[in-house]
C-alpha cells in the first residue's frame, strides 16, 4: 500500500499542474485539439488514482477545459469526491468545478445532499461560504427542499459573512422550492434590519427580486423600505429599494405620492448616475400610476425630462442611450413634455451608434402629430438614403410605416402624400418589408375611397415599371410583394384605371413568371378582372377591335402560366384560358357576355373585425377535435424530402420565397401524394423506388443568380415618369425647411378663425376619410377581450412564487426538517418561536396561533371594544398600514365617534370623515401620541379581527366588497339606520317567532364562518329564555372559545311611530364552552328583533354542509317552553369570500394555469335582468365582481381554505345566461355552480 | 438579477464564464459565441448596452479583455457597469495591476473573487476591503494546509 502511494507520488511529480496545462495549450496553438485530447487521457488516469491531491489537480484542469468548451460532465462523480475532501484547498476546487458544470438536472447531485449539509454546518466559516456560493449555482429542487432548513439556520449565524450569503441563496431556494417562501419569509424580513449593512443589503436584494415578480404580495413591506430609503446612504441598496418601489407603485398610487418628494430630492442631490437613473425611472413609474393630477405633478415631469436631456446631451454614449430609453417611457403618458425636445431626438438620429439611433426612432414614433408627421417622415427618408447597412434601413422603413399607420392613420391628413411615400419606399433596395408596404397600399386603397383613383393610377405605373422594382437586388429582398398589392388594386378597382388595356399589357408582359408563385397567381386572377372590365366597356362602345385585341393578348400569354410550377397559378390560368376562349366563342356568335363576365367579380369588400373569425359561434353538433378521416399513419409522414417537392410538375424557376410563403396548394399536394403512395404500396406490379436509387433533379438548386435577368443600367434615373414624388407635397403643404409658407398659412388661418392656436390639432383638416369601422362581426359576438393573459412563460419559476405573505402561517407550514434527528428538530422549533416573538415595528407580523398570546391580546382589546360605538368603513389593510406608518399624523383621521385606539386601524376614512376630522385634529394630537405608543406593542391583528366582526354586524354585505381600498361615502347614514340583512334566509318560523340567518366567510382572519341569526318576535307577548341547541356535525364545528366575547346588536324593526327610536344594545353572552347549548341572555319584546352571532369552522369547504338544531323559548305567560327545529344550511358559496379580489390577482390567477377545474352551466330563459343576476351572485354567493363590461362580468371568490373560484357571467339579450367557472378545486366549483344554478332557478 | 458574466479577449477567446441561470452546455456555447461576435463587431464609440433577446447586455472593455454581463429587463445598466468595474478593481488589487495573463493562469482565483462579490447573480459584498479580506483569509487557509498536505501526499503524514 505504502509502496503504491510512493509510486503514485513519484508519478505525480511528472504530472501536469494547471499552469502546465495552460502553458501547454498556449504553446500548441496549431494542434490544440490534439494536445487537449492527450491531456484528457492523462486527466482520466489521474482521476483513477486514490490520491485526492492528484484528483483535485485533475479536476482543476478539467474546470479549465470546461471553459474552453469541452464536455466534462462524465467527471461528475470525481468532482463530488473532491468536493467532499476535508481540506479547504480541494473543497474549493471541487465546489468551483461543480458550480461551473453542474446544473439542476445533474444526476449526481442527489449524492451531495448530506455532504453539502455537512459543509454548511461546518465550523469553518469558509467551508460554509464555499458551499453557499456553490449551491447558488447548481441548486436543484430536491437540494432546495432538503437544505432549506440548513440555509435558514445560517441566517442566524453570528458571522455576517455567512448571513449575507445565506440570504442571497434563499432567493434561489425559493425559486426551486416555492413552499419555503412562506415559512422563511418572517426571518428574511428580519434581515432587513440586520446590524450588518451587507446582510441588510442582501435581504433588500432578495426581497426586491421577489417583489418585482409578484409585487402585490409585498405591499405591506413598503413602510420598512420607506424607512430604509430615507435613512440609508448605501447607493447599491438605495437603487434596489427604489427599483422595488417602482414595482409597488402601480398597485398603490398613494405610495407613489409619498415617494415623489424623497425621490425628487435624491434626483437633485445625487451625483451617482446609476442612482439618478433609477430615481427617474421610478418617478416615471409613479407618475404613470397616479392617474389624478397632483400639485407638483408637472414639476416632477419637467425635472425628469430636464435631467434626461442632460443625459442625452452627455458625451457618454451610455448615458445618451439610457436617457433616450427613459424618455420613451415618459412619452407614453406625457407626450407633450417630450415633444418639446424633438430637436434633440432628431439629432440623435445622426449618432454613430446604431442602438442610439434605434432608440431615437422609437421616440419619434410617439412624438408624431398631425403637423409634424410630414416633416418627420421626410427626415427619416433622407436618413434612409444615407443609412448604411440594410438592417438599419429596414428598421427605418418599418418605423416610417408604423408612424404613419398608427391608430388607423391618426396623423395622416393627406393620403395622396402617404401613397407617394409608400411608392417611394418601394424603390428602396434590398428591403425585407415588401409585404408591409404592400399591405399598407392595399389598406389605403380599400379604406380611403377618396384617394383610390390616385392609388390605382400609381399602382398601374408600378406595374408598368415592375422591372425597375424587381431589379437584380430583388432576389434577396421581398420588395416584389408590392407588385402583389399593385396587381390586386389594379384588378379590383379596374374601373378607375385610366387605360385598362395598357395595364393589362404591362401585367402579361415581361418577367412575371420569375415572380413568386403567390404573386403570379394574383396577377393571373386580376388579369381576368381587368379583362372582364375591358370587355364590358368595349361591348358598350361596340369596340370589337379592342375585344379581339385583348382576347388574343390573353390567349397568347396565358399558356405560360398554365404550365407554371405553382399549382395555384396553373389552376387559375387554365380556368381563365377557358373563360376567355368561351368569351371568344360567344363573340364570334355575336353574343354579348361582358355584363355576365363582370358579374363574376362583383361584390363589395367590407372590412372584417380582427377577432371576427374567433368569434364565429360553434354550430351545434360540430366537434372540431374529431377526426374527419382517420389520421394518416406516422410512417408516411416521415418520407424523405426529395419526394415532397415537385412531384407533380417541374418547376421552371426556384424562388426563395416559395418556402416562406404559405401556399394553399401544399395541402392538396400532400393529400394527393398520400393517396398515390397508398395506391403504389398496394399495387404489386409497381416497382417501388427506393430513395437512393433515383435521385430526382432538385429544382430548388437552381441558383438565384442563374435566373436570366438583365441588369438595369443604374445611370438611368430610377424616377419613373408620372410616378409621384414626395417633393411636390412638401411644396404643397409648406413643409419646406424655411417654414415660411407654413408661417403664412398659419397666419391666414388665424385670421379666419380669429385666434392663434398653434397647438390645436383639429385645425388640420383631414383631406380624406379613412374607413375605421371595427369591421364585421358574427352575430351576437362582442369585441371584448377574453381573459387577459399573463405574459410570463409557463415555466417561469416566479409564477409559483406568487404567494400571499400576509396570511398567517398555518401549523403545517414549516420547512421540512430531518426528522430522525430529534434534538435538532426541537431546537428548530424553539428558534422559530423566538423569531416570532421579537417585537418589531413591522406592522403585519406573521400571525401565530399561539393561544396564550391570543388571550393576552384579547384582554387588551376588551377596553377598546367597550368604548366603540360605531365602526367606520375600513379601507384595505395593507394600504392603510403603509400610510399609517409613513405619516401617521397626516393621514390618520379621527372622528369624534371613533374611540382613539380604534382609530389607528381605521386609518383613512372617507372624504366626509376627513373634513369632519380636520377641526378635531389639533385637539386630538396629544391623544394620538399617547395612542401611538400604546399601539406599538398592541397586537394589531386581533384588533382587526374584532373590528371586522363588528363590521359585519352593522354593515350590508354589498358594502363589504367595496372595502378593497375604496371607501363609501354613505357609510354613516347606513350605519345610523340599520337595515335588515338583504340576503338572509329563513331559518325557522312559527306563530311567535321568526328566525332568519345570514352567513359570511371571515377569510384571512380566522378562516371561520360567521353566522348572524336574527330573531324577530311575532308574538304579542315577550319571549324569553331563548336557547339554541346546535350540535356539531362531523365536518362543521361551532367555535366556543372560553371567555370569548360576542357582541350582539338588537334593534327594532318597527317604525319610530310605534316603537320610538332605533335602539342599539350591546350585551355580553357567555357561551358554554363545551355544550351545544347557546343561551341567549335576553328576551324579545313584542315586535322587537335581536341578533346573535355564531362562528363555525368547516373541515371541508368544498362540499355543502347542513346543521340541524333546535330553538327553545318560553313565551311569557305560558309555563311550558316551545321548540322549533332548525336547519342551518351552508352551501359552498358560504365559504367563499370575494373581498380579496382585484383585477391583478384575477388575471394572474387565470393565466397561472392553477385553475385546472372548469365547469359551466347555461340558463336559456333567465327571467332576471343582468344586474339582478349579479346581485344574486354577489350577495348569495359571496363573490366579488372583478370586472363588468356590458352584460358580461367576471367574479372572484376565495374559499376559507384558499381555493380560488373565478366565474365569467355572460348575459345575452335573449335572456340567455351562461356562467363559466374555473377553480383550483373541482368539487368546490361544481358544488358552487350547482348551488348558484338552483338559486337562480328558484327565483324563477 | 444577473444571468451570466463572460470575460473574453479581443481575439474572441473566452477567459471566464459564470452562469447564474442554468442552461444546457449547448445553449451556453451558442449564447457565448453569438455574444462574443456581436460585441467584438461593435465600434469603440458605441454605448455599452445591447438588447439581446429578452435580456440586456452590458459590456465594457478593459485593455484587451471584454467584461460582459447579461441582466434582466428591469435591471439597472449603470449599476451593472459598476459591478463590472468593481470586479476589475478587485482583480487589480489582488493581482497588482492585473493583465489578461493573470486571469488565464489563475482563473480559479478570478472565480473565487467573483464568488465573493456576487452570489447567485446578486451583489453580495459591496465593500472592496471586505472581499479582499475574505479572499486573503481563504488563501491563508490554503497555505496552512499545503505543507501538511505535502507530507501526507508523500505518504509521510
Amino acid at each position: 500500500m505504502a509502496l503504491r502511494k510512493v509510486k503514485g507520488n513519484l508519478e505525480r511529480m511528472f504530472d501536469k499542474n494547471l499552469t502546465d496545462l495552460v502553458r501547454g495549450i498556449r504553446n500548441n496553438k496549431e494542434t490544440e485539439s490534439k494536445y487537449i485530447s492527450q491531456c484528457m487521457e492523462e486527466i482520466k488516469t489521474e482521476l483513477r488514482q486514490d490520491n485526492l491531491a492528484v484528483k483535485a489537480n485533475a479536476v482543476a484542469k478539467l474546470t479549465y477545459l470546461q471553459m474552453l468548451g469541452y464536455d466534462i460532465s462524465w467527471a461528475g462523480f470525481n468532482i463530488i469526491e473532491v468536493m467532499s475532501s476535508p481540506k479547504f484547498t480541494y473543497k474549493r476546487i471541487g465546489y468551483l468545478s461543480a458550480s461551473q458544470c453542474f446544473h439542476q438536472d445533474t444526476e449526481v447531485l442527489m449524492l451531495t445532499t448530506n455532504m453539502i449539509r455537512k459543509d454548511l454546518n461546518s465550523h469553518n466559516m469558509y467551508d460554509s461560504g464555499t458551499a453557499l456560493t456553490g449551491l447558488a449555482c447548481f441548486i436543484s429542487g430536491d437540494l432546495a427542499r432538503d437544505l432549506a432548513n440548513d440555509v435558514m439556520t445560517l441566517l442566524t449565524s453570528t458571522k455576517p459573512y455567512l448571513r449575507k450569503k445565506a440570504v442571497l441563496l434563499l432567493y434561489k431556494v425559493f425559486l426551486k422550492f416555492p413552499e419555503a417562501l412562506r415559512p422563511a419569509f418572517p426571518r428574511l424580513k428580519e434581515k432587513l434590519e440586520d446590524p450588518d449593512p451587507g446582510v441588510q443589503s442582501a435581504a433588500v436584494n432578495v426581497i426586491c427580486e421577489l417583489a418585482r415578480k409578484n409585487p402585490k404580495n409585498y405591499l405591506s413591506l413598503a413602510p420598512v423600505f420607506f424607512k430604509l430609503m430615507t435613512s440609508s446612504t448605501n447607493n447599491w441598496m438605495l437603487i434596489k429599494i427604489i427599483k422595488l418601489f417602482g414595482a409597488l407603485t402601480p398597485l398603490e398610487p398613494r405610495l407613489g405620492k409619498k415617494l415623489i418628494e424623497p425621490l425628487t430630492n435624491l434626483i437633485h442631490s445625487t451625483s451617482a448616475m446609476s442612482l439618478l437613473y433609477e430615481c427617474i425611472n421610478t418617478v416615471i413609474a409613479v407618475l404613470i400610476s397616479i392617474s389624478s393630477g397632483m400639485p407638483n405633478h408637472n414639476a416632477s415631469i419637467q425635472l425628469c425630462v430636464q435631467k434626461l436631456r442632460i443625459l442625452i446631451e452627455d458625451s457618454d454614449q451610455n448615458l445618451k442611450y439610457l436617457g433616450l430609453l427613459a424618455m420613451s417611457k415618459i412619452l407614453k403618458t406625457h407626450p407633450k413634455s417630450v415633444q418639446a425636445h424633438k430637436d434633440l431626438v432628431l439629432q440623435c438620429l445622426d449618432d454613430k451608434d446604431e442602438s442610439i439611433r434605434l432608440r431615437a426612432l422609437d421616440l419619434l414614433y410617439g412624438m408624431v402629430t398631425k403637423k409634424t408627421v410630414m416633416e418627420i417622415v421626410r427626415r427619416l427618408m433622407t436618413h434612409m438614403d444615407r443609412a448604411e447597412g440594410t438592417m438599419y434601413r429596414d428598421e427605418l422603413l418599418q418605423k416610417i410605416i408604423l408612424i404613419c399607420s398608427q391608430n388607423n392613420f391618426q396623423y395622416i391628413t393627406n393620403f395622396e402624400w402617404y401613397v407617394s411615400v409608400l411608392v417611394e419606399l418601394c424603390r428602396m433596395e434590398g428591403t425585407q418589408h415588401g409585404g408591409l408596404i404592400a399591405s399598407q397600399l392595399m389598406d389605403v386603397a380599400i379604406r380611403v375611397v377618396a384617394v383610390r383613383e390616385f392609388t390605382v393610377g400609381q399602382m398601374a405605373l408600378l406595374l408598368d415599371n415592375a422591372h425597375v422594382i424587381v431589379g437584380p437586388a430583388a432576389a434577396r429582398s421581398s420588395i416584389a410583394e408590392v407588385l402583389y398589392a399593385a396587381a390586386w388594386i389594379c384588378g379590383e378597382f379596374s374601373q378607375l384605371l385610366a387605360n385598362p388595356k395598357a395595364t393589362l399589357e404591362s401585367m402579361v408582359r415581361g418577367k412575371v413568371v420569375s415572380l413568386p408563385g403567390h404573386i403570379q397567381a394574383i396577377y393571373v386572377h386580376n388579369m381576368l378582372k381587368l379583362y372582364a372590365h375591358i370587355i364590358a366597356t368595349a361591348e358598350e362602345e361596340d369596340d370589337s377591335e379592342m375585344i379581339e385585341e385583348v382576347t388574343n393578348l390573353l390567349l397568347e400569354r396565358l399558356p405560360v402560366f398554365v404550365s407554371s410550377g405553382d399549382l395555384e397559378v396553373q389552376e387559375r390560368a387554365s380556368c381563365i384560358v377557358h373563360i376567355v376562349t368561351y368569351v371568344q366563342k360567344c363573340h364570334k356568335h355575336g353574343d354579348k357576355v361582358g355584363a355576365d363576365l363582370a358579374l363574376l367579380m362583383t361584390g363589395e369588400l367590407n372590412p372584417v373585425a380582427p377577432k371576427a373569425q374567433k368569434k364565429v359561434p360553434l354550430p351545434d353538433g360540430l366537434d372540431l377535435d374529431a377526426w374527419i378521416n382517420d389520421p394518416p399513419s406516422e410512417s408516411e409522414e416521415e418520407e424523405d424530402d426529395a419526394l415532397e417537392k415537385e412531384i407533380f410538375v417541374k418547376a421552371d424557376s426556384s424562388y426563395k420565397h416559395r418556402k416562406e410563403k404559405y401556399e394553399p396548394s401544399e395541402e392538396e399536394l400532400q393529400k394527393l401524394r398520400d393517396a398515390r403512395r397508398a395506391e403504389q404500396a398496394s399495387n404489386p406490379y409497381y416497382v417501388k423506388s427506393s430513395a437512393l436509387s433515383s435521385p430526382r433533379p432538385n429544382h430548388n438548386s437552381i441558383q438565384v443568380d442563374e435566373i436570366p435577368v438583365t441588369a438595369i443600367d443604374l445611370n438611368v434615373s430610377l424616377k419613373i415618369p408620372g410616378m409621384t414624388s414626395l417633393d411636390k407635397y412638401q411644396v404643397v403643404d409648406g413643409w419646406q425647411d424655411g417654414g415660411k409658407k407654413r408661417h403664412k398659412k398659419q397666419k391666414k388661418r388665424s385670421k379666419r378663425k380669429g385666434q392663434v392656436s398653434s397647438s390645436s390639432e383639429e385645425e388640420i383638416n383631414r383631406m380624406h376619410v379613412v374607413n375605421t369601422d371595427i369591421g364585421e362581426m358574427p352575430e351576437g359576438a362582442h369585441l371584448s377581450d377574453d381573459y387577459e393573459i399573463d405574459d410570463r412563460p409557463e415555466d417561469d419559476p416566479h409564477r409559483a412564487l406568487d404567494i400571499n405573505l400576509d396570511e398567517p402561517l398555518s401549523p403545517n407550514e414549516v420547512l421540512p426538517t430531518r426528522t430522525h434527528y430529534e434534538a435538532h428538530a426541537q431546537r428548530k422549533i424553539e428558534s422559530n418561536n423566538e423569531a416570532k416573538l421579537i417585537p418589531s415595528e413591522i406592522p403585519l407580523k406573521m400571525k401565530t396561533r399561539n393561544k396564550k398570546e391570543r388571550k393576552e391580546k384579547k384582554e387588551k382589546t376588551k377596553k377598546v371594544k367597550k368604548e366603540e360605538k360605531k365602526v367606520k368603513k375600513k379601507p384595505s389593510r395593507d394600504a392603510n398600514l403603509i400610510l399609517d406608518l409613513i405619516d401617521p399624523l397626516k393621514e390618520t383621521v379621527i372622528s369624534d365617534k371613533v374611540p382613539v385606539a380604534a382609530n389607528h386601524i381605521n386609518g383613512i376614512a372617507d372624504a366626509k370623515n376627513k373634513e369632519k376630522s380636520k377641526s378635531k385634529k389639533t385637539k386630538t394630537k396629544k391623544e394620538k401620541k399617547a395612542k401611538k405608543e400604546k399601539d406599538r406593542d398592541k397586537p394589531e391583528k386581533k384588533l382587526k379581527k374584532n373590528e371586522k366582526e363588528i363590521d359585519t354586524l352593522s354593515r350590508n354585505r354589498d358594502e363589504y366588497e367595496e372595502t378593497n381600498g375604496t371607501v363609501t361615502q354613505e357609510v354613516e347614514e347606513k350605519l345610523a339606520v340599520p337595515e335588515p340583512q338583504p340576503y338572509s334566509r329563513l331559518l325557522a318560523e312559527d306563530s311567535h317567532i321568526r328566525i332568519v340567518y345570514s352567513t359570511a366567510a371571515m377569510d384571512g382572519v380566522m378562516s371561520e364562518i360567521l353566522v348572524c341569526i336574527k330573531f324577530i318576535s311575532q308574538s304579542s307577548k315577550p319571549i324569553s329564555k331563548l336557547q339554541l341547541i346546535l350540535p356539531d356535525s362531523s365536518a362543521l364545528k361551532m367555535i366556543r372559545t372560553p371567555g370569548k366575547l360576542v357582541f350582539e346588536t338588537g334593534y327594532r324593526l318597527f317604525p319610530p311611530k310605534e316603537m320610538g327610536m332605533a335602539v342599539f344594545q350591546r350585551k355580553q353572552r357567555q357561551p358554554d364552552p363545551q355544550s351545544e347549548l347557546v343561551n341567549l341572555p335576553w328576551s324579545l319584546d313584542p315586535g322587537e328583533s335581536k341578533e346573535t352571532q355564531l362562528s363555525f369552522t368547516a373541515e371541508d369547504v368544498t362540499i355543502p354542509h347542513k346543521l340541524r338544531g333546535s330553538l327553545s323559548y318560553i313565551q311569557d305567560g305560558s309555563s311550558s317552553s316551545s321548540d322549533i327545529s332548525l336547519r342551518l344550511e351552508f352551501p359552498v358559496t358560504t365559504f367563499l369570500s370575494g373581498k380579496t379580489a382585484s383585477r391583478a390577482t384575477f388575471t394572474d390567477l387565470l393565466s397561472s394555469g392553477q385553475l385546472s377545474a372548469r365547469s359551466s352551466f347555461t340558463l336559456p330563459n333567465c327571467p332576471w335582468s343582468f344586474p339582478e343576476v349579479l346581485e344574486e351572485l354577489t350577495l348569495g354567493g359571496s363573490l366579488a365582481v372583478v370586472e363588468c363590461v356590458d352584460q358580461t362580468a367576471s367574479l372572484y371568490g376565495r374559499s376559507l381554505h384558499g381555493h380560488h373560484v373565478c366565474l365569467l357571467v355572460k348575459y345575452q339579450a335573449s335572456h340567455h345566461l351562461t356562467i363559466d367557472g374555473k377553480s383550483t378545486e373541482g368539487i368546490l366549483l361544481s358544488n358552487a355552480l350547482d348551488h348558484l344554478k338552483t338559486t337562480l332557478m328558484q327565483k324563477q | 438579477m444577473m444571468q451570466f458574466m463572460l470575460l473574453f479577449s479581443r481575439q474572441g477567446k473566452l477567459r471566464l464564464q459564470k452562469w447564474y441561470e442554468a442552461h444546457p452546455d449547448k445553449v451556453k456555447k451558442k449564447i457565448t459565441r453569438e455574444l462574443i461576435s456581436t460585441i467584438l463587431a461593435r465600434k469603440p464609440k458605441m454605448s455599452s448596452f445591447l438588447e439581446w433577446k429578452d435580456l440586456k447586455i452590458v459590456y465594457k472593455r478593459y485593455a484587451s479583455l471584454y467584461f460582459c454581463c447579461a441582466i434582466e429587463q428591469q435591471d439597472n445598466e449603470l449599476l451593472t457597469l459598476e459591478v463590472i468595474h468593481r470586479y476589475v478593481e478587485l482583480l487589480d488589487k489582488y493581482f497588482g495591476s492585473v493583465c489578461e495573463l493573470d486571469i488565464i493562469f489563475n482563473f480559479e482565483k478570478a472565480y473565487f473573487m467573483l464568488d465573493e462579490l456576487m452570489v447567485g447573480g446578486e451583489v453580495c459584498e459591496t465593500s472592496k476591503k471586505n472581499v479582499l479580506k475574505a479572499i486573503a483569509a481563504q488563501d491563508l487557509l490554503q497555505e496552512e494546509e499545503t505543507p501538511q498536505g505535502l507530507f501526507e501526499d508523500h505518504g509521510l503524514g
